[in-house]
């Protein structure tokens, strides 16, 4: 751990192909005598905090962008979650009314579809590409957003960029790139009953750390991870920049394509056949060599609930706070203790005995229509603790939110007391009215416990869709897996 | 974008690592569409006693005493020392335009998070690496002798101290190249304009799905 960014290498070249080193070459446009090399990009996806000084920039250099089909946008960062009749003028915040306004004014002067804020189609950036196909096996896929990692599931190199290279690849379709190292995290085993992917991922990035995979590319491999569905695979990618590596992804199997299939800009008919051919070898090879190998077994994974302020400060649901006393490195000693202060934890604690405020469902991490299901499944005939301030639902996108209504999950959440949202970003970092208070704790199935993230002064618990919800239910944290006990 | 070539300046240390991009610039600053203005915003929470918000005097907020850049000894500080794997987390390219705008021009760490990495490349801020325990003496040089500056020569790749002492940085060519000249990195790329039209001949003909347009 601790590998500087300057310390990468080329990744390996003497044996088999991994997926990553077939991706990179299928898309590797020039490579320049200085060894950085010119990487094609298939789909750029835009949201409304990114762009707005990326497309000033085309226009005061006077470009236009060099493939309009290949960009796809939408507004989620900003949005309201309540009170969408009055459109974009009805958002009360106004400088978030003119970022809004500032993307659709974008996409209309430089003919970019973009999914508006009542378009049903709307949503947050990484549930919808996947929904509508405009992610699929085999691309290359960047936004300007860290958690663009999520596309990686469908076999696909994904990455966040930042705005710069937002406007850079508006204008050129492509990014200049120094190839990452491989890494392969192994997942072998069968999950416990309720473990989920976020579970697994946290438990990875407790075990790697959040700079464990600074440097690497992420391939989720193993009996475990064929076994879980597209959701729960976009679940583990998305967070792996949460443990430091750009991109994650999973090799093309059955489960893709069956997710892909009919999907409304995947391809149809005859090219649909030839494009699964294609994407039937997005594998890595049986003699690719990977230059970090990390194993886990799925039977040791536990319900997870972070209870710091880094993602890597995760434990499992029955155990207690760690002490920073027993932890030898003065570094990581003073971080803890800085974390617990600000989290209002004293040091062993048990995990169960921390009294929440907020229950939020949602983000690009866990707001699928998979997610909504395991929650509901937990919630229904039930009612939320008494104890709670607020408890709220943001479907990740207005498709998913839909389907959710037709299954009547919408009834099971608002009868147990839950608020039923429009879709967007919400309180996974409170750009929009949905906050956390000052010192308030919030089981949140979403992505990132950073001081601060979800309001002033407000306190995360990452847990996935099932933890958060049964924590609703007790107003605290309870194992999950005594639920599946009892209900099988 | 400005050029680096070569920059002596105070330095300030931060003494934490994973210092996370909502850290540098907290989200409601994120809703500005601009580039430029982000500065007196830089480590809000860290750096005020009250909640920051857009728009709000900030020279009228209670400052944070504890916090290093409010200290006397540190004003002006153009070179940031920090911990481990700084910038990590979110994306968002207002982290180095704050820092920038505040006026620092270097970063000394042990490791940062890449993307933060590669954003401040783009915008004339030259984040260099280097070993823990280099990290660790100037951290213990810097707390015991105030007004401690630094030199950092991006043409010679080193970091020198003011009693002599020379660190050496690796940094990619290519970033180099762009930040010494100071150059706009997508004129570079479109120089191999007709690279991009033949790779995607040749992808059309392999791939057609991916190019339902034509």
């Amino acid at each position: 751990m601790g590998e500087g960014v300057s310390a990468r290498n080329g990744g390996s070249t003497m044996s088999g192909k991994t997926l990553y080193d077939k991706l990179w070459d299928s898309h590797l446009v020039k490579e320049r005598a200085d060894g950085s090399c010119l990487i094609y990009i298939d789909r750029h996806m835009l949201h409304e905090v990114t762009s707005p000084q990326a497309f000033e920039g085309l226009r005061l250099a006077g470009r236009t962008p060099w493939r309009i089909d290949a960009n796809l946008a939408t507004v989620d960062h900003n949005v309201p979650t309540t009170g969408r009749e009055n459109g974009v003028e009805g958002i009360e915040d106004p400088i978030s009314r003119t970022q809004v306004r500032t993307l659709d004014d974008n996409c209309n002067e430089f003919g970019i579809v973009e999914y508006g804020m009542n378009d049903q189609r709307q949503g947050i950036v990484h549930v919808i590409g996947p929904e509508q196909g405009a992610t699929l096996p085999g691309m290359t896929v960047v936004c300007g957003d860290s958690h663009t990692s999520t596309h990686g599931a469908f076999g696909a190199l994904a990455h966040g960029i930042g705005t710069s290279e937002v406007e850079h690849v508006l204008a050129t379709q492509c990014l200049v790139q120094k190839k990452s190292k491989n890494m392969l995290v192994q997942v072998d085993g069968e999950l416990k009953p309720g473990i989920t992917g976020k579970d697994v991922m946290l438990a990875i990035i407790g075990k790697i750390g959040t700079a464990g995979g600074t440097g690497y590319a992420i391939e989720y491999a193993g009996s475990a991870i064929r076994g879980l569905s597209m959701e729960a695979r976009m679940t583990m990618c998305n967070m792996t920049i949460e443990a430091g590596a750009r991109a994650g992804m999973v090799a093309v199997d059955d489960t893709t394509i069956d997710y892909v299939k009919d999907r409304p800009m995947a391809p149809k008919g005859e090219m649909w056949e030839r494009a699964v051919a294609s994407w039937r070898e997005l594998k890595s090879d049986d003699d690719a060599e990977f230059d970090k190998v990390v194993h886990l077994d799925a039977a040791d994974i536990e319900p997870q609930v972070s209870w710091g302020t880094s993602p890597e400060m995760v434990t499992n649901v029955g155990d207690r706070v760690p002490d920073p006393a027993n932890e030898s490195d003065p570094i990581k000693r003073e971080g803890m203790q800085r974390a617990l202060k600000y989290m209002g934890l004293e040091p062993n604690t048990p995990m169960t005995g921390i009294q929440l405020d907020r229950i939020f469902i949602g983000s690009c991490t866990n707001a699928r229509i998979e997610d909504l299901r395991e929650a509901a499944s937990i919630l229904k005939g039930q009612t939320i603790a008494s104890t709670l301030k607020q408890a709220m639902v943001v479907p990740g996108s207005g498709m998913v939110k839909a389907q959710a209504e037709r299954e009547g999950l919408d009834r099971i959440f608002i009868d147990a007391g839950f608020e039923w949202r429009e879709p967007g970003c919400s309180m996974c970092l409170g750009m929009n009215p949905d906050q956390l208070g000052e010192g308030e704790h919030c089981a949140s199935t979403s992505n990132r416990n950073f001081e601060g993230r979800q309001g002033f002064g407000g306190r995360t618990h990452l847990v996935s869709p099932a933890m958060a919800a049964a924590a609703a239910i007790h107003g605290h944290f309870v194992d999950i897996s005594d639920y599946y006990d009892r209900a099988g | 974008m400005k050029a680096f070539t070569r920059h002596t300046g105070l330095v300030a240390p931060m003494d934490r690592s994973n210092v996370d991009t909502d850290m540098i610039i907290p989200k409601q600053f994120l809703k500005s569409i601009k580039r430029t203005g982000f500065g007196p915003n830089l480590f809000d929470e860290l750096r005020y006693l009250d909640e920051g918000q857009p728009g709000k005097d900030n020279s009228q907020r209670p400052l944070n005493p504890e916090f290093v850049l409010n200290q006397a000894r540190y004003q002006g500080a153009s070179v940031l020392l920090t911990r481990a794997n700084f910038g990590c987390g979110s994306s968002r390219e207002h982290a180095p335009w704050a820092l920038e705008d505040f006026g620092f021009r270097a970063i000394i760490a042990p490791s940062f998070a890449d993307i933060f990495y590669n954003n401040c490349f783009k915008n004339g801020l030259l984040p260099l690496v280097l070993k823990e325990e280099e990290v660790d003496e100037l951290f213990r040089a810097v707390e015991s002798v105030e007004g401690y500056a630094l030199t950092v020569d991006l043409e010679n790749q080193t970091v020198a101290t003011p009693d002599g002492k020379i660190y050496h940085f690796e940094v990619d060519e290519f970033r180099r190249h762009c930040l010494l000249n100071g150059l706009d990195d997508i004129g570079v790329t479109l120089e191999d304009a007709d690279a991009i039209q033949a790779y995607e001949e040749r992808r059309k003909q392999e791939a057609p799905w991916l190019f339902p347009a034509g």
